[in-house]
């Protein structure tokens, strides 16, 4: 499947105010579509991606593109997210470095990259931002928005404050509230870049050395938090990379080390260590209880949206419990709730590695909600 | 079409007003359910347990949640329920009085079905073989899981009354045919609706 990537530009006339009460103008948000919107407008997916994601979630750019996008394992023609019978969207975040507004775009003002003085940006900005790509693409209600992680984030962001616009929402391996130890594992990651003495409070860009050594850090801590004691067993091992004994000397000798060094190294090559910044605070800021102190408050319009709520049993990063308190409050109101702690030993991953149980539950749910809306099979 | 329901299910059916709002607790791969939402209009709920009776509830469309009886209906608001029904898992809890009473918080009624160990032929196994009866439905002997704990129609009868749950309906069953006459000693299966007193 070939795509194209397309970004729409926004607020040019009138700013786009932020959460912060800051404001930019005018914002641009990167976003790729696969499959055919039908002419009721009533087959469109949005799907929200993770942390250092983009708007590539399926096919490719090139026909001698090797890597697919992120989620092609589910989104494309006859797969769980059917492209013969869905619209499916897939938007990049603000803050990201894909294309969409972020540190690294140029502040028109300068004329020179925003770095630090881009605002923060929070989740709920994110997603205010998505809903002026689905006015500029007519539509007016998705059938469902899905993603993980912070792409559950944005997901039930959605449901809470644009209920009417969609008729379901699948968050997977998520939160409603960033817990104290996921602000933890971010900060430590900001830490590593503001370390890094290439960050130089994020104005690096004309200088041709950038934070590299903390982002790579940084990522490998984020490495370590996506996995599980158990996929750690079963991937490395005790193995040593590339040699029979130890060295008694340090060096990448272990298994694991050789796989973080290298995720570490090859994000710096494609992620902005300011855009990590952003994004990582924007998920720390992610918290639907407030203002009020209840969840389910959050959800009190939500009542028509069907939920599919999913997690995964070694996901340590955003344990079962995070989703079970999920359901809890969209059980206090009411809702239509389908909840499955998935057996797996990939650990906080596994929402893109399971792709068997994905296919079979994502299918299933699409399938019923396509038939309620009398959107036909192709 | 799908397969005839199980005749206690039908049973159960039977108890379930049209466009009732109903929580099945155990519900397996959503069989009742499904019937329910087609012949009752029943605003259908379920929990079960294990993956696989998951996945098969949302190919059939319905809504349902993994989870463990014994974790309770917590998330669950009073009266939230026409009714909640456990349907041939009673003999597989560890808290039944826990269970009950949560049913019928969240729920104005309960239906209960469960297998009767005080059917004759459970009896006679014990009496003449001097071996202990696997339950007249659940072919499964007593060490295998899911392990049950062994009760007749008149045991759940005394304890409904014990614990304050007035029984509204019973009904027995062997196999398809409803038993009226020494019920106890001749029903494999039995039905109970209740409410509170």
């Amino acid at each position: 499947m070939l795509v194209t990537p397309q970004s729409l530009v926004f607020a040019q006339a009138e700013p786009f105010v932020l959460e912060s009460g800051a404001t930019l103008q005018p914002v641009t948000l990167a976003y790729e579509t696969y499959g055919r919107l039908n002419a009721d407008r009533s087959n469109a997916i949005l799907i929200l991606h993770a942390l250092s994601g983009s708007a590539h979630a399926a096919g490719q750019h090139a026909p001698d593109d090797t890597r697919p996008g992120w989620w092609d394992d589910c989104i494309g023609p006859g797969k769980a997210f059917d492209t013969d019978r869905f619209f499916v969207i897939c938007s990049n975040v603000l803050g990201s470095c894909y294309g969409s507004s972020g540190p690294a775009s140029i502040d028109p003002a300068t004329g020179a990259p925003y770095g630090l003085r881009f605002p923060v940006v929070t989740v709920g900005d994110m997603v205010r931002a998505q809903t002026h790509l689905l006015d500029h693409l007519g539509i007016d209600r998705l059938l469902c928005a899905a993603g993980g992680s912070m792409g559950g984030m944005q997901v039930l962001e959605w449901a809470a404050h644009f209920p009417h616009r969609l008729r379901a929402a699948i968050p997977l391996a998520t939160t409603a509230r960033h817990s104290p130890m996921l602000i933890a594992f971010s900060e430590v990651g900001r830490q590593a870049i503001y370390a890094d003495p290439n960050w130089n409070n994020g104005e690096y860009y004309g200088n041709g050395r950038k934070p590299d050594a903390g982002l790579a850090v940084a990522r490998m801590v984020g490495h370590i938090t996506y996995l599980s004691d158990a996929s750690m067993q079963q991937k490395f091992g005790r193995r040593l990379q590339a040699r029979e004994q130890y060295g008694y000397e340090f060096q990448t000798e272990f298994a694991v080390e050789s796989y973080l060094k290298y995720n570490g190294n090859n994000f710096t090559r494609r992620f902005d260590a300011n855009s990590y910044l952003y994004v990582t605070k924007a998920m720390d800021y992610f918290d639907l209880s407030q203002p009020t102190g209840s969840l389910a408050a959050a959800f009190a319009g939500a009542t028509a949206v069907k939920f599919l709520v999913v997690s995964f049993t070694s996901d340590w990063l955003y344990p079962s419990y995070h989703s079970k308190e999920l359901v809890r409050a969209l059980y206090a109101v009411g809702a239509d709730v389908t909840y499955l702690d998935i057996e797996s030993t990939w650990g906080h991953d596994a929402f893109l590695l399971e792709v068997d149980t994905m296919t079979r539950l994502l299918s299933s749910f699409l399938d019923r909600l396509a038939q309620e809306e009398g959107i036909a099979r192709p | 079409m799908s397969p005839p329901l199980r005749p206690d299910l039908r049973a159960i059916a039977g108890l379930v007003p049209q466009g009732a709002g109903v929580l099945d607790l155990g519900c397996g791969d959503g069989a009742l359910l499904d019937y329910l939402k087609r012949e009752k209009h029943a605003r259908g709920r379920g929990i079960e347990l294990s993956e696989a009776g998951v996945l098969a509830c949302v190919r059939r469309g319905l809504s349902v949640r993994q989870g463990n009886l014994q974790e309770g209906l917590a998330d669950y608001p009073d009266g939230s329920f026409d009714c909640v029904i456990l349907a041939q898992t009673l003999q597989y809890l560890d808290d039944p009085v826990m269970v009950l009473g949560e049913m019928l918080r969240v729920g104005r009624r309960a239906i209960v079905s469960f297998p009767n160990w005080g059917y004759w032929r459970c009896r006679l196994e014990l009496l003449a073989r001097g071996r202990i009866p696997a339950a007249p439905d659940l072919p499964q002997p007593w060490h295998e899981a899911p392990r049950w704990q062994a009760l007749t129609a008149a045991d759940f009868a005394d304890f409904c009354r014990r614990q304050g749950m007035a029984i509204g309906n019973a009904i027995y069953l062997a196999d398809a045919r409803v038993i009226s006459a020494w019920p106890n000693l001749r029903a494999k299966t039995a039905v109970f609706a209740l409410h509170c007193r």
